[in-house]
Order: C-alpha cells, then structure tokens, then sequence
C-alpha cells in the first residue's frame, strides 16, 4: 500500500506532462486526460482511506521513501512522504473537489482553444497541492509550497491577453513570495535548531528549543500562511486573482490552495503549542481577517470578488481556530472542508450564472436568474445557507465550533476573539444574502441598457440559460456535500475522533454555556439577513452602485489595501531603483569611463609626443613591465 | 589502466579543440567540402565540439564516482623546471560537472551557429576562435598548476574579444574594449597574487598547495595574495562594482558569444575563489570573507533593482541587459556561498554555478530567437504598452522563455533553487569566527534579493510572453513591415530551409506589398535546429531541479578535501 502514495501525486504529474508536452494532436481528448488521471488519483486516495481505516492507532500513519535528495552531509533531505489522518483529509478533499472541477472546466473551457493546456496547469496543480499535503519534511513541502504558487500563477494569467490577468497573475506570485520568503526561512531555523527537515523528530523536539526561537519560527511560518492564504497582511492578491477562469477561482482560490497556511499551522501545531506569542499573533491575524474580508465582501459588486472577500473571511476563522491551539485545530481543519464543499459550490455557481450571461459579473446587472436557472440557483442557495450557518447544514456545525472554541480560550483574549467571530457570522449573513438576492431574486435588470446606451455598441443581449450537464453535475455533488457534510463529521463528534491522534485536543472552558453562544450566533445571523433583506430585498437595487459611505467607498477599494501598498512600497522602490540606475550610469559607469577616458587621453598625448602607434605600444609594453618589476620588488619585502 | 585510459581522454579533449581552431583555418580536404566553405567550416566546428562532448562523456562515465574528492585523470609533467612549472591536468568532482558544462554549451553554440551563423566575417574565424575558446574554458577548469591556470584563464580573454567585436551588434567595439580593460587589469593583478603565493610557498602546485592549507604562507603573505587574486577572480565573476563591463558585453556580443559568456566565462571566477582561495589561503579568505559576503550581498540586491529598473516601462531598456544583470545578482548568490566558508554553501555555490550556466545559457539562446524574429531587444519597441504576446504569437518560444524565467527565479524542483537556497543556508550558519549578525543580515537581504528577482522575471514574462500586440502608429507599421521582409530576404539568401519567416507572408515575394500590422502576423514558432540546442539545457535544468544529488553528491566531498584543513 505504502508505495500508492507516490502514485497519488505521481498521476496527475504525468497527466501535466503529457498534455503541456503533448502538442496539439491532444487537443481534441487532452481535457478527459486530464479529468482521467485526477479521478485516478481520487481512486487511489479512496483506496488508501480504506485502508487507513482498517488500521487503528499509530499504525494509520504511513510513510514511503522514494530517494535521497540532498546527500551533502550537513543537509541531508529525502523525498519521502507522510500519510496520516491530517494528510488523508486533505488528499480525499484536493483529489475529490479536484476531479469534479475537472469535470466542470470540460464544459467551462468548452470554447477555448487553449483547453488542452488549462487542464495541463490544473493536473500540475493538483500535483504541486498533494506533494505539499503529503511530503514529509519542511524542505518537501515548500517545493510544494512554490509549486502550487507557480500552478495559481500560471491558471490565474491563463488569459493572457487580458492586461488585469496578466498583472493579477504576476501580483500574487510576487505577494505570495513575501510569505515563501518568511516560509524558507523558518525552515532554515528549524532545520538548524533541530537538525533535520521531517516532521516527525523536529514536532517531537519542538519543546527543547528555546522560546526566542521558537517564536521566531512561528512568527515567520505565520507569515507563510498570511502569504499563501490571503491573510492581512498579505492578502491584496487574492481580489485580483479573481481574473483566472472560474473553475481556477473555485479549484484553488478557494477549496485548497488559499488553505495551505492553515495545513502549515495545524501541522506545526507543536511548534505553536510551545510558543504562546506566536499563537496570539495566528489568532490575531485569523481575527482581523476574518472582519476584513467580510467587510470587502459586503461592498463588492463583481459577484466572483464578493465571494473572494468571503474566502478570506472563511480562512480568516480557520486561521483563528489553528491559532486556538489545541482546543481549534480539529475545528479549523473541519471548518476547512466544509468550506471546501460549499465555496467551491458557489464558485461553481457563480461560473454558471457568468457562462449564462455573456461573462458579465456585475451583480448589479443580474436580478431574477432563479427561474432561468433552476439547478444553479438551488445549489448556489444550499450553499449559501452552508456558508451563512443555517442550522443543520455543513457550515453551521464547522462555524459555531470556531465561535465556541474562540470563546473558550478564556480570558479577555477569549470574549475579544468570541466576540469577533460571533460578529463576523453577523456579517457573512449580510453579504452572502446580499449575493444571492442581487442574483437570483428581484427585477431582471439585464438586457436594458444596449437598447438605451444612443449610439453604443450593440451588445449581444444576455440569454440566460442553464449550464451544461458536465457543469450541473459537480455543482450538485458540491451541494450535497454543503448540506450534509458537517453533520456528518459531527455524529459521534467523528471528525474529531478521526483528527485527534495527529494534531491532539483538549476541550476548552467556555465561559458561559454553549447553548448561550449558539443561540447568539442565530440572533447575529437573523440580524445580518434582515438588514440584507430590508436593503437589498425589499426596495429595488439600483443598477448603477450609488455613492456609498465612506466605509462603503473604502471597502470597495478593498479597504485601501493597494492604496497604501502603492505608497508605502511601490513607490519608495521606484524612486530607489531610478536613483540606482542614475547611479550606474553617472556613478559606477562613470568612475570607470573617467579611468577610462583619461587612460585613452594619456596615451593620445603620448601618441601626439611620440608621433606614433608603435613607440605607444612600447610606452605600455614599459609600464607593463615597471609593474612587474614592482611587483616583484614588493613580492622580495613581504 | 582506468586512470591511463581516462588521462588520455582529459589531455585529448584540451588538445583537440586546438587542433581544431588549426584545421579550421586550412581549406577543407576533399570529401568534407560541404555546399560551401562557410558551410564546411561550420560543420567542421560542429564535429570538433561535438567529439569534445563526447570525450567529456567519456570522461564522466568512467570518473569514479566512490572518490570525488580525489584528483582522477591525472597528468603530471614537469615543464619549467627552474620555475617549478609543472603541467598538471586532473579532475574531481567540483570540476568534472564544469567540464561537462562546458563541452555541452560550446557544442550547443557550434550547433546553433551552424544554422544561424552570427552576422559578420568570415565563418573560417569564428569557428577557429570558438574552438580556441573552448580550449581554454575546459583547460581553466583542468589544470593544477597556478601559471597555467593563469595563462588558461587569459587565453579566453582573446576569442572573446574578437566574438564580441567582430560578430557584435550595435557599440560592440567599445564594449568589447571595456571587456578587454577590465579583464586584463583583473588579470594583471590576480597575476600579482599567483607569483606571490608560488615565490612564497615554492611551488605552483595547486594540489600540494591545496593540502598544505595554507600553512606555507605568512598571514600578511595570504592577504596580499588574496587581495590580488580576489580582485582578478571578482572582475570575472562579476563582482559588483566591478561588474559594468558585463552589460555591455552581453548586448554586444552575438547569441553564441552571450551563452557562452553567461554560461562558462563567469563560471571561472567562482571556480577560481573554490579551487584557489579557499585551500590555498585560508586564513586570508577568512579576513576578506565577510567583505566578499557584503559585495556579493549589494550585487544580489543590486542587480536585481538594475533589473527592475529596466524592465519598467518606457524605460528604453533592453532585453539581453536585463538578463546581463540579473547575472551579476545571480552570481552575488555564488559568491556569497563561497564567503560563508562553509561546506554548504560552497556547495551551494558550485550548484549555483552549473544552474546559472544552464538557465541564463538557455535565456540568451531565447533572446537571441526572440531577436531573430523582431529584430530588436529593446523591450519597449517589443512590447510596447501592451506586451509582445508571444504566448500567442509563438507559443512554444513564450513558453520556454517563461520556463526560463521561472527557473532563474528560483522555483524549486527547478536548477535555480538549490545553489540560493544552500548560498543562503550557509550563510545562515557560518564558518567559526566569522561574525553570525552579519551573516544573518546578509542572508535576510539575500531573500529579499530572491523577491526581487521573482518581481523582474515577472515582469519580462508579462511584457514579452503576454499581452496582445497593438500598433496603431502607422509609421511604426511600415517600419515593421519593412525591417520583416528586409530580415526575410537576408534569411532567404541563406538557402537554408529552416530560414525564419513571418508567417502569413507563405508568399516570399509579398513582403513589402502587405505591409499588414503587426498584430495579426504570427511568427515563426521553434525551429527544428532551436530545439535541439535548447532541450538539453532544458531537461538538464529539470534534472537538476528534481534530483540535486546528481551534482551534489559529486561536489560534496570535493569540496570537503578542499577545505579539509580548517
């Protein structure tokens, strides 16, 4: 069984290989490859679930050493993988979304002629996420780190053509390198502070270090996960990456990748567990975020930027449960896969509603789509309600056990973090329903405005219609798993009992009783769907955005964020680098064409005196010679 | 008889280029006459580099791999006596992968060349100083004797020259003359070092020299000398502030000539400060290495910045100086490994090496094509506001130059990553005595340089590979449209089927007549010969990238003989 696991990443690998090498006699099958070998690697992974649960207790963590990797002798490191229960959930979650959005982009990408390759980038993709997932040691995973980044990089600009694509593509890679820069070096200082790369004795040891260093590690994985997960303050790129193709928004900038900070986290829980400053500042960050991106969300009228400012708010309360420590982690990876399920639901949906409207993705020009598109419109609402925490769906039983656990942290930290999560559930109620409402219900208000813009363009009015049956049916098994998956994970408190042997739990303390919280959590969510309600529901919403509060008109502006990373870096780098080249032309260049120039001017005179080439050449043949003899004249005195 | 075997291989393949620059100044003998001279006499450049390669196989294959550490294929022959001059030829593991890197991107260059010959003088020259070239680089990196290194090291200087100033474009006399200044002002005092150390210890014996560590020479003795050779060895790499004569030559001189420049010249200066100053003068590497890490560190940030700088907009920069600096940021990594004196990052440095060689080789074969096909490198005239869209123009050609790009950034699984990382790594954790902070700040700064790199590779992906084109300047079109079938008639003049031709014009004749935009033209994608010379440098960086050991596990123990003694 053990060597499956390299089968695992092995599949999709090939699959890139063969359709970004395969030229163009591929082009007519290259999108079923590519779907093919995900689903192979789905099967593997169902097939290795199997067998894990047939084992019990250590022996479910499985390991395979495929070759040695870096033999110098004071840094060694192996690729070899790790598959354990926290790993198992992530690779049935990256190959299962992953295949159905494969699925889903046959019909997406139906028109485009670089399908072929798109499905190239997705299967790289897939390979670069399980690599990550499944390495076994830091160095391990940052190739998967990278990898998955180069993937988002490439999916992201696969319009190229597009100018927003192509600089949405290059802006996440360069933001994403600011936390692989935080990411490579932690793994410096933990491979010097415990002398190797593997997990399994650098956890293990992680108490023997002292707490400097250890903060200092987790301080700069923190930055890691801020980078590769969209967290304040690295989280400008993740708006803009909303530039890439639907399926790539659904697959990766929401369901997996943009998680990968919290994987790091949970995975180097002991890490944290041993340095508290650290934690606080994991839960610090989980926290702003989660109200940033709720806020950005709210204010966003492009329906595939209103759902990226949630993402981050969703990671924002997985980041603040893996913060929590012990008693977060299993909720934080369970609150993962729930919203793995629905928010690549939503994307999906959102892709369907653009695919039937002529790719706008103005929600101030949809309205009244919920009978034009049945099938999208239920699925899309099912997981809304998951994400918003309606009773009895995914989200509600993921969502309150963060709020909870938050509370249960104790102490002012724990009303403060309670309090903002509690708020922010608020707030996802308000812009979910705000999305939905804008969609699918009120006055269609498209298809107006060609027949009364004098003398524009006339555009092709918008015709919508349903999906095709390759896009309908991923959305619906992403339904199910929106409506039912949480519940499930909580019968018998399953997931925990699953998760627990890997990153441990300790039930926390909560302050007043949990009957209190979840009845507080659904008074905030029936205030944020009413006041959704009374604005967007009840009066008609306009079709041009009005002006908007101040709030409203920075929140659009994704709360200033590029605003302040223009002025605060961009700048400053730009007057730096032109004082850099006006240096190495006056400066550097100019010392030397001095030298130059009056070496050139000395023997123009000596030509002039000399009235000839040769008598210089033997003016220099001299001097070449003087030095020699000084040289060796200096060589006798040493 | 292994070892007879393989020494006759090394003395064969440093003597056989030679041989070759000869034969390619006679006329061809009957039979090998080919269609014409110049073709004759490409091919024969073609055959000689090739055979080379394969010797540089041969001596691969039989290496032993137990032992890199120890000196193999040994020759050693006494030449001056009365100045203790010995003709010492051998390999290990730092220089065997430099051989191999040489062989294959001289061949790489004659191939290339005997397709799409530089514009200039007769091919009869160019041939016979490539190989003269080659002889050179692969003597650099196979002799043990300090004079003959040095005199190795100055033979490069020459065919170089010419390569830049016959075959160059645009200001190549003055920046092969700015090669040349530099170079030979380097190499003037590096000469100064070598006789030092040599006077000094008694012997020029870079092996005895390497395994007395040091111990011959006085304190004051191992600074001066290391200094001196420090100086000429910084020229080369290129140091910053020493590295102005880079750029300019890299936009002068012709593809072939920047491949080899980038991808083996630069490779001399680190393998110097490896194979010279880190055994021979220890102590004195010990003073001067911070200093070293400093410059290097400057340069990595530096150079990115130029880059960055360049890349920008309306800038009027160009494309082959971009690369040409981001070489000096490159190389900064090189030598900040060497400076940590650690085994790590001297093994980092030595990986960085063979990866620069391999990438940026891959980069300048790229620019050259690109250069082919529009006629310029000046990046705003490529890609205007809009970017070049050479994605969609010639995917294959976009897709390899953003592979490039992607590798020399650094991503791992790719070449790139391992020599920074493990440059970085040392620095992290330096040799005794040298001062932790300030290696701590050099390798923080180090990371930010791999930001920085990250953002201009970006950019040049996202100017040259993306984008669609638009002009809407009438002038510029007729421009184009003139410049494209002028370059059209020259390229049909060769005769050769592959010749480059703007597609859509399948008609030859309708050059000037259709004059359309360029927006709608597509070009020609990778040709037949462009792929043969560049998959190899492709699947070697892959290599390299996914599977380090292959190089380390060669370097490694080399390097542990070398700085053995500390």
């Amino acid at each position: 069984m053990d060597h499956l696991i390299g089968a695992l990443v092995g599949a999709p690998l090939l699959g890139a290989g063969i359709l970004l090498t395969g030229g163009r006699r591929l082009d007519r099958i290259g999108h079923w490859i590519g779907c093919l070998l995900a689903a192979v690697s789905f099967a593997i992974g169902v097939l290795l679930f199997a067998d894990m649960l047939g084992k019990s207790g250590a022996a479910r963590t499985m390991t395979s050493h495929l070759f040695s990797w870096v033999p110098v002798a004071s840094f060694q490191a192996n690729v070899s993988f790790q598959l354990d229960q926290l790993s198992m959930t992530f690779v049935l979650l990256i190959t299962g979304v992953g295949t159905l959005i494969h699925i889903y982009s046959v019909g997406y990408m139906e028109y485009d002629e670089r399908r072929r390759q798109f499905f190239g980038y997705l299967n790289l993709f897939l390979a670069a996420m399980l690599l990550l997932v499944l390495a076994d040691n830091y160095l391990l995973l940052y190739v998967g780190w990278e990898g998955v980044g180069l993937a988002s990089y490439l999916l992201i600009g696969f319009w190229q053509h597009k100018p927003s694509a192509a600089t949405a593509a290059k802006k996440a890679f360069i933001v994403n390198r600011v936390g692989d820069m935080g990411l490579s070096i932690a793994v410096m200082v933990m491979f010097t502070t415990f002398g190797t790369f593997t997990f399994g004795p650098v956890l293990a040891h992680a108490t023997s270090a002292s707490q400097a260093k250890l903060t200092g590690i987790g301080l700069l994985l923190l930055l890691g996960a801020c980078g590769k997960s969209a967290q304040v303050p690295l989280q400008s790129w993740l708006g803009d990456a909303m530039e890439g193709p639907t399926p790539v928004s659904a697959l990766i900038h929401a369901a997996t990748m943009v998680t990968a900070g919290v994987y790091l986290i949970t995975r180097s829980g002991a890490i944290f567990n041993a340095a508290p400053t650290a934690q606080l500042a994991v839960t610090v960050v989980g926290a702003v975020t989660l109200l940033f991106g709720a806020i950005v969300g709210c204010a966003k009228d492009d329906i595939k930027k209103a759902l990226a400012g949630s993402t981050m708010s969703q990671i924002g309360y997985m980041i603040l449960a893996a913060g929590l420590g012990p008693i977060g982690y299993v909720f934080a990876i369970m609150h993962l896969v729930t919203h793995g399920f629905f928010k690549a639901g939503l994307f999906l949906g959102a892709g369907s509603v653009m695919h039937g409207m002529n790719d706008e993705v103005d929600m101030r020009k949809y309205g009244g789509l919920r009978t034009y598109m049945p099938i999208t419109y239920v699925t899309f609402g099912l997981g809304y309600l998951a994400i918003i925490g309606f009773p009895g769906l995914s989200g509600y039983w993921s969502k309150d056990k963060i709020i909870e656990a938050a509370f249960a942290k104790g102490g002012t930290d724990g009303w403060i973090l309670g309090g903002v999560a509690l708020l922010g559930a608020g707030i996802t109620a308000f812009y979910m329903t705000r999305v939905m409402l804008m969609t699918f219900f009120g006055d269609k208000r498209w298809g107006r405005e060609a027949a009364q813009e004098p003398g524009g363009v006339a555009q092709p009015q918008p015709h919508p219609h349903e999906a095709p049956k390759t896009m309908t049916i991923p959305m619906i098994i992403l339904a199910f798993g929106s409506v039912f998956a949480g519940g499930l994970f909580s019968i018998n408190s399953s997931f925990l009992h699953w998760l627990q042997p890997v990153t441990g739990h300790t039930e926390g303390h909560l302050p007043v009783s949990a009957a209190v919280i979840q009845a507080a959590t659904l008074v905030v969510l029936a205030i944020g769907l009413g006041l959704a309600w009374r604005q967007y529901g009840r009066q008609a919403v306009p079709a041009v955005a009005p002006r908007g509060s101040l709030l409203t008109r920075a929140a659009r502006r994704d709360l200033l964020q590029d605003d302040f990373n223009h002025v605060a870096l961009v700048k400053p780098g730009e007057y730096l680098t032109r004082g850099l080249v006006y240096l190495d032309h006056s400066l550097v260049d100019g010392a030397v064409n001095g030298t130059a120039a009056s070496v050139g001017g000395l023997s123009g005179r000596l030509r002039r005196l000399q009235n000839g080439y040769v008598r210089s050449y033997a003016v220099s043949m001299f001097g070449g010679a003087a030095l020699l003899v000084a040289a060796t004249l200096l060589m006798r005195g040493v | 008889m292994n070892d007879t075997f393989l020494r006759w291989v090394l003395i064969t393949l440093l003597v056989l280029p030679l041989f070759g620059a000869l034969g390619a100044l006679f006329p061809a003998p009957p039979g090998l006459k080919g269609r014409d001279p110049d073709q004759a006499v490409l091919r024969h450049g073609v055959s000689i580099t090739g055979i080379v390669l394969l010797l540089t196989i041969a001596l691969a294959a039989g290496f032993d791999y137990a032992h890199p550490g120890r000196m193999q294929a040994t020759t050693n022959l006494s030449w001056i006596s009365s100045a203790a001059i010995r003709v010492h030829l051998g390999v290990d593991g730092i220089s065997l992968p430099l051989l191999v890197l040489t062989a294959l991107l001289t061949f790489l260059s004659a191939l290339y060349s005997y397709f799409k010959m530089p514009e200039g003088p007769s091919a009869k020259s160019f041939v016979a100083l490539l190989l003269v070239l080659e002889a050179g680089m692969l003597a650099t990196f196979a002799v043990l004797d300090l004079m003959l290194f040095f005199l190795a090291f100055e033979t490069v200087l020459i065919p170089m020259y010419f390569l830049i100033a016959r075959w160059g474009s645009d200001a190549r006399d003055r920046a092969a003359l700015r090669f040349i200044l530099y170079t030979v002002l380097g190499s003037v005092v590096m000469l100064l070092g070598l006789l030092l150390i040599g006077l000094k210890a008694g012997t020029f014996d870079m092996v005895t020299l390497a395994s007395d560590n040091g111990s011959k020479l006085s304190h004051t003795t191992q600074l001066i000398a290391v200094l001196a050779i420090g100086i000429g060895l910084a020229v080369k790499t290129p140091m910053w502030p020493l590295h102005s004569w880079l750029p300019d030559a890299h936009t002068s001189a012709p593809t072939v000539g920047s491949v080899l420049l980038a991808g083996v010249l630069l490779k001399m200066g680190t393998y110097g400060f490896v194979r010279i100053i880190l055994p021979i003068a220890p102590q004195g590497a010990h003073t001067f290495a911070p200093y070293l890490a400093a410059f290097a560190v400057v340069g990595i940030i530096y150079g990115s910045l130029v880059c960055l700088a360049i890349g920008r907009q309306g800038s009027g920069g160009d494309l082959k100086r971009l690369i040409a600096y981001s070489s000096v940021g490159h190389m900064g990594f090189a030598l900040l490994g060497i400076a940590t004196l650690t085994p790590t990052g001297v093994n980092g440095a030595l990986f960085a090496n063979v990866a620069h060689g391999l990438i940026t080789g891959l980069l300048f074969f790229l620019i050259g094509a690109i250069k082919d096909r529009y006629g310029t490198t000046d990046l705003d005239r490529l890609s205007g506001t809009t970017g070049a869209a050479l994605y969609g123009a010639a995917p294959r050609l976009g897709a390899l130059l953003a592979f490039g790009a992607v590798a020399s950034l650094g991503l791992p699984g790719l070449a790139g990553f391992w020599g920074e990382m493990l440059a970085m790594f040392g620095s992290f954790h330096p040799a005794a005595g040298l001062s932790r902070p300030a290696y701590l700040a050099f390798m923080g700064l180090a990371a930010f340089g791999t930001l920085l790199t990250a953002a201009y590779m970006l950019l040049v992906v996202r100017r040259v590979c993306m984008g669609e084109r638009r002009v809407s300047d009438a002038h510029e079109q007729a421009e184009w449209a003139a410049e494209g079938s002028d370059r059209q008639a020259r390229l049909r003049n060769d005769g050769r089927p592959q010749s480059l031709r703007v597609g859509g014009e399948t008609n030859g004749e309708s050059g000037e007549s259709t004059a359309e935009p360029a927006a709608s033209r597509v070009l020609v994608d990778v040709q037949g010969y462009e792929f043969a010379s560049w998959t190899p440098l492709v699947a070697l960086t892959l290599l390299a990238g996914l599977w380090p050991a292959v190089l380390l596990g060669l370097t490694d123990p080399a390097v542990r003989t070398l700085l053995g003694g500390n």
